[in-house]
């Protein structure tokens, strides 16, 4: 059965350690097709979220389960600056840096579930899960 | 990992090899800049094939080097984004605006000879 995975996320090359882990544990709870891909890019922005705001942070991989729906879980969790203003890092097309402002609102829409939990000068966690259909 | 490039008469070819960490997205585009000066290409194909994401900073980056590369005189080809891949970017919003498509290595070979081709016609 599926384990658990947690992956480091220190450099940018840590993002593609992330994907890579996020795709086969979603191959092993018997995703399929655009689903892997989309878990994967949702892994790849929340990742780089790290890398860009908070420069270190973790990837936590998991299977779930809600009564017969089995899904997965990946937590994107840092001890970075926080986020002051959700709606606005939500907002498509803003970006704090010079980056295309797709990344969060991206992941969002490519994942079932999104939740953002944020303290300033904490750090930020973000829960996503897709559940298989 | 490097992104092998290849020089086919006037056209570059960057066939990628592997998933691509930001840095070899930069260096790839670094490399193309610089060696479209140095064989005086006409046209590059970035062939994507072997990717499986294809995200925010991929799309960016490789907008970034289709534009550069046209300021060095170059026009620019992705091909073989898969449908996966496709259907994820049309997702998040991310297009490839201003950026030549095509379906394979084949197309985008098509594609670059037609569009070097008017060029060098209208010279005329």
């Amino acid at each position: 059965m599926a384990n658990d995975t947690q992956v480091t996320v220190n450099s940018a090359a840590d993002i593609v350690t992330a994907r890579e882990k996020g795709r086969a544990l979603a191959v092993e709870l018997g995703f399929i097709g655009s689903d892997l891909t989309m878990i994967a890019t949702a892994i790849s922005e929340v990742a780089r979220n790290i890398v860009d705001h908070a420069k270190k942070g973790k990837i936590m991989l998991a299977p779930i389960r809600n009564g017969h729906t089995r899904g997965i879980s990946v937590v994107a969790k840092d001890e970075g600056p926080g986020i002051a203003n959700i709606p606005l890092a939500m907002q498509y097309g803003y970006s704090s840096r010079q980056g295309v402002g797709v990344g969060l609102p991206g992941a969002k829409w490519l994942m079932d579930d999104f939740k953002i939990d944020t303290k300033i000068g904490k750090g930020t966690m973000i829960t996503m899960k897709k559940w298989l259909h | 990992m490097q992104v092998p490039v290849l020089k086919q008469g006037y056209f570059l070819i960057a066939s990628i090899q592997s998933a691509l960490s930001d840095g070899d997205l930069i260096e790839l585009r670094d490399n193309l800049s610089n060696k479209v000066g140095r064989f005086r290409s006409r046209g590059v194909i970035i062939d994507v094939t072997v990717l499986d994401v294809i995200d925010s900073f991929a799309t960016r980056t490789l907008r970034a080097v289709a534009q550069m590369l046209k300021l060095r005189g170059a026009e620019t080809v992705i091909v073989g984004i898969q449908p996966d891949v496709a259907f994820a970017m049309v997702q998040l919003g991310l297009t490839l605006e201003g950026v030549g498509t095509a379906l394979d290595l084949e197309e985008g070979l098509a594609h670059l000879d037609r569009l070097t081709k008017r060029t060098v016609n209208n010279g005329q």
